[in-house]
């Protein structure tokens, strides 16, 4: 539209790019790591390249400069203020100048459950406040890490400290100012794997047992058979026996995944396959163990999906805070592409598939699938408007499959063993094995693997060994933050979605948070409140600015020392109305479940229990 | 089952639904919005313009929709044949009450005319949500305006992050980008990348992010100077029509007038070339009538204004 042609002489005057100062050598090194082999055309462009540049900035200087993002921005051809708009969308990205190493510390239920509080304390004292500082080494508080049976938990750079004690702490700290890289790994703070039920273990089989950095024991423990198998079925064959298995979705909405796979096939090449290994759910960890403990068996089932689907290429999006799962992935990619399990001809056959890993840089709505296709392409990762669906629109605005971790980790044994024989195991829409993440107040902390129908009680008794020293029950918060705290009387419920369903909760990521009669309900609630209120995207106000307000009235009422009175009860359920009723994603929607059902373990009835 | 739904999409010519109860015939591809209009019904909108693909962010226009768990937006949702909505239960109410209510509490409104007036029709209690940050840490400080330029000011107290401008700014009008939003959550905000001012962004200074503005949180700088003089007063105003001389297109232009002198430029938004945008000649250019006198902004006669004062 000419009316609208840019300013005569304003196009020839130097924008914010053209005036930005050079960035420093620093910066431009760790660019050109991001670029490799890419030619200077071949970047134009290419704006997916932007979350791995701004992580590279990050991890080089510490920060992300004016300067520096607009390198970004001419080598991309892209705008300043949209590059600078996804920056500043990620927790773990920051665009003013701070220590050029953090320490992420968890704060979240499990962590605090387990004394991150005192951690904090004494970062305090070491460090300063949170975020200030000039020296080499800040800290920050921070949601679930994904590491809560090990906790209490840290990031630092491209590490993880687990098991913290205040003095592991110290020393670490201490190692750092004078230098060293230090790891502070308490001892003693493995995660416990166990099964119980028929048909178990499955997906943890290899798990602690198999060497996760080798090939060749993959295949000599089962590995690649179902792939095998898949390869003389075609891709019809293979879709067949997904559906038999009656599989659905682990990643949290429970959808049918042989459903998504045929809608994303009958819909024009190319299609895409894209492993949802975002697993940021306060609480959850399953993942980061099957992506840690057995690498190859996602590979193989993303590569199975690609194969029913006719994709040739997929992406595995893994959560920021999670670089050991990223270097056990990549590693495993590296040999499974050398043997001819990934690339051209996929041993021998006409298929041919290969799969890209990304990293994400902290935010929790970047795992919802939409978001997801929107933080890979390099645009701010907000959920878009449902329809059209990723079978239809996905990402680069292809027909794409997206699944969970687990799901896709599932499939080689379905296209191995036959659908058939995976439905027997279960009932109702709660076919298989399910993982669990069980932690906080238990004995032993880790994930487990039951046969759909094994009541709550026996995974928290029987596997996870019961409350420490005999203590009681006093709520499970199930299924994370979006999830729901479930009371000492629905223990008995079965673990499958009906039965779940049934008492109000859901099994969500299939995590289980067990808290003591010790523990400050509301100072659990309040917690989850400051979670969603901190990872809204911001795009639609029920969620921008209900989860803020959510948060304000849970506070005024701790403050307050008292119980939920009638004006603050009214106006949490008028907010879990609009969040739930109009609230563009599963955020939104979902942020009110642990406060609406804390209200009944505290004797005040919630708001309307749809959603 | 939705996924499955898409599968048996038909191409219709026209889409028949039932809006509260009424058939409507409507054209494939057209929205719920559309559909409840042409039964002659309406919803409320805020982010919706005209002009502009819909966004669906501020979530006031929901409707119940049969069969969906939640309720839809309907600037944006496409009318699939045989769709039923319902525009006025208790649910559409409610949400409707609590969005104008959470903006209301979240941003200076009263210069916003469509947030107060849904506010009054649905019954929004903003004032309820103040007392909580008595005793709070987190106040939230108010930010002052933003005045870098002689042509338009930033006033982001009053936004509701409705991303109309940055639209316009964007891929839908002006392709220059300039704008975006920055942040996340309660803390995401207009920015032009590193709180630059606009002098030093990619700004061209066509104001049409302005004029898609709904709450006045980006204003031209003359009203905003006059409206804190006290001297804005639309009673004395009246509009005239005109064209733009400085070049070939030709652009329509409405020239607000008060007290003899011209305080701002617009352009009718139903015009079909312009659809209510200009460029900075068209939208600041007007100064020159005042030659001699002062700029339209009459500030900072130290600084070389910006192009608006002097076209060429
Ligand atoms: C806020 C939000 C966060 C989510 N995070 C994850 C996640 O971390 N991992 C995941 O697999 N699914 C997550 N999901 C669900 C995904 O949107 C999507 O349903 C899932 O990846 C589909 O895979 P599945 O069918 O195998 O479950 C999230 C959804 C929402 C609304
Ligand atoms: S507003 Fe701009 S494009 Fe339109 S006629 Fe005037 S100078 Fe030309
Ligand atoms: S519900 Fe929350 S996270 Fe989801 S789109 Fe809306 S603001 Fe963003
Ligand atoms: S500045 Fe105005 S147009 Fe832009 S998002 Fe805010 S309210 Fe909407
Ligand atoms: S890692 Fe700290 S709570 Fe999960
Ligand atoms: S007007 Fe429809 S979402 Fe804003």
């Amino acid at each position: 539209m000419s009316p609208l042609a840019p300013m005569p002489g304003r196009g020839l005057e130097p924008g914010p790019l053209e005036k930005a100062p050079d960035p420093e050598p620093q910066e431009l090194a760790a660019l050109e790591g991001v670029w490799g082999a890419l030619a200077p055309q071949e970047r134009r462009g290419r704006r997916d390249l932007l979350l791995p540049a701004l992580r590279a900035l990050q991890a080089s200087r510490g920060w992300i400069s004016y300067s520096a993002l607009a390198a970004v921005c001419r080598e991309l051809t892209m705008p300043l203020a949209e590059a600078y708009g996804v920056a500043s969308f990620y927790e773990l990205l920051a665009t003013e100048p701070r220590p050029r190493r953090m320490i992420h510390l968890c704060d979240d239920v499990a962590c605090t459950l387990k004394g991150a509080g005192m951690l904090a304390g004494r970062l305090q004292a070491l460090l300063g406040h949170p975020e200030q500082g000039e020296g080499p080494l800040g800290w920050s508080l921070s949601p679930c890490l994904g590491q809560c049976e090990r906790g209490p938990a840290a990031l630092v750079g491209d590490r993880v400290w687990v098991g913290l004690t205040p003095e592991g702490l110290e020393d670490a700290v201490g190692a750092w100012m004078a230098g060293e890289e230090a790891r502070a790994h308490a001892g003693g703070v493995g995660t416990h794997l166990g099964s119980l039920g028929e048909g178990t273990p499955l997906l943890l089989r290899r798990c602690g047992r198999v060497d996760p950095g080798s090939l060749e024991a993959y295949v000599e423990h089962g590995g690649y058979r179902g792939l095998r198998r898949a390869l003389q079925l075609g891709p019809e064959a293979t879709l067949a026996e997904v559906e038999a298995s009656g599989l659905v979705g682990r990643g949290g909405a429970a959808f049918p995944t042989a459903r998504k796979w045929a809608s994303a096939a009958r819909e024009p090449a190319p299609r895409y396959v894209v492993c949802n290994a975002d697993e940021s759910e306060p609480g959850s960890f399953k993942d980061r163990v099957l992506m840690e403990q057995d690498p190859f068996a996602v590979l193989e089932g993303l590569t199975l999906a690609a194969l029913a689907v006719g994709a040739e290429r997929g992406f595995i999006y893994v959560r920021g805070e999670y670089p050991e799962s990223h270097r056990s992935l990549l590693r495993a990619a590296e040999q499974a592409r050398a043997a001819g399990f990934l690339g051209e001809r996929i041993l021998e056959s006409g298929f041919s598939f290969d799969v890209e890993l990304r990293q994400g840089a902290g935010a929790y709505v970047c795992g919802e699938e939409t978001a997801l296709f929107n933080s890979i392409e390099g645009l701010r990762g907000e959920p878009r408007a449902r329809p059209p669906y990723p079978a239809q629109v996905g990402l680069f605005g292809r027909p794409t499959v997206i699944n969970n971790v687990e799901t896709l980790a599932a499939v080689p044994a379905i296209l191995e063993r036959g659908g058939g024989w995976y439905a027997s195991l279960g009932s109702g829409r709660s076919r298989g094995t399910k993982l669990l993440s069980v932690s906080g107040h238990v004995v032993r902390a880790g994930v487990y693997e039951v046969a759909f129908g094994t009541p709550l009680r026996t995974i928290l008794e029987d596997l996870a060994g019961g409350v420490p020293g005999g203590g009681a029950v006093q709520a499970v918060l199930c299924g994370g933050a979006a999830g729901t705290f479930l009371g000492p009387d629905q223990l008995d419920t079965p673990l499958s979605l009906e039965a779940l369903q049934a008492v109000g909760g859901t099994v969500g990521s299939g995590s289980l948070v067990v808290l003591d009669e010790t523990v400050d309900l509301w100072a659990v609630v309040e917690r989850i409140a400051r979670f969603f209120r901190d990872e809204s995207c911001g795009q639609c106000v029920p969620c921008r600015v209900g989860t803020q307000r959510q948060l304000e009235v849970v506070s005024a009422v701790r403050r307050a020392g008292g119980p939920v009175d009638d004006q603050a009860l009214a106006m949490l359920n008028d907010l879990a109305q609009v969040m739930r009723d109009a609230s563009i994603c599963g955020l939104g929607q979902l942020a009110p479940n642990a406060v609406q059902s804390s209200l009944r373990l505290l004797g005040r009835s919630g708001g309307d229990e749809r959603g | 089952m939705a996924e499955l739904a898409r599968g048996g999409r038909r191409d219709a010519a026209e889409v028949e639904i039932r809006v509260d109860g009424r058939e409507v015939r409507v054209p494939a591809g057209a929205t719920l919005l559309d559909a409840i209009r042409a039964a002659g019904g309406d919803v409320p909108t805020l982010c919706y313009h005209e002009t502009l693909e819909p966004i669906g962010a501020c979530r006031i226009c929901v409707v119940e929709l049969e069969g969906s768990r939640t309720l839809v937006p309907a600037c944006q949702r496409r009318a699939e044949p045989g769709t039923l909505v319902r525009t006025d239960t208790e649910r559409v109410q409610t949400s409707r009450r609590m969005v104008a209510e959470l903006l209301q509490s979240s941003a200076d409104t009263s210069l916003a005319p469509d947030v107060e007036r849904y506010g009054r029709a649905y019954g929004s209690r903003p004032e309820r949500w103040r007392p909580l940050l008595d005793g709070a840490q987190e106040v939230e400080a108010p930010t002052p305006a933003r005045v870098d330029n002689d042509l338009y000011v930033r006033d982001l107290d009053r936004c509701i992050l409705c991303y109309r401008c940055v639209e316009a700014c964007g891929e839908q009008v002006q392709n220059t980008f300039a704008i975006g939003v920055a942040g996340r959550g309660y803390g995401a905000r207009i920015d032009a990348g590193f709180e630059l001012p606009l002098p030093e962004s990619a700004c061209v200074y066509c104001g049409n992010c302005v004029a898609v503005c709904p709450t006045e949180a980006l204003v031209f700088r003359g009203e905003y100077e006059m409206r804190r003089a006290g001297t804005w007063d639309e009673a004395r105003q009246h509009v005239t029509t005109t064209t733009c001389p400085y070049c070939g297109v030709g652009c329509p232009i409405e020239l607000h007038v008060q007290d003899n002198r011209i305080v701002k430029a617009t352009a009718p938004v139903d015009d079909p070339t312009t659809h209510g945008y200009l460029c900075i000649k068209g939208r600041f250019g007007w100064a020159y009538v005042h030659a001699g006198l002062e700029t339209g902004a009459g500030q900072e006669p130290d600084r070389p204004a910006a192009a608006g004062a002097s076209p060429d």
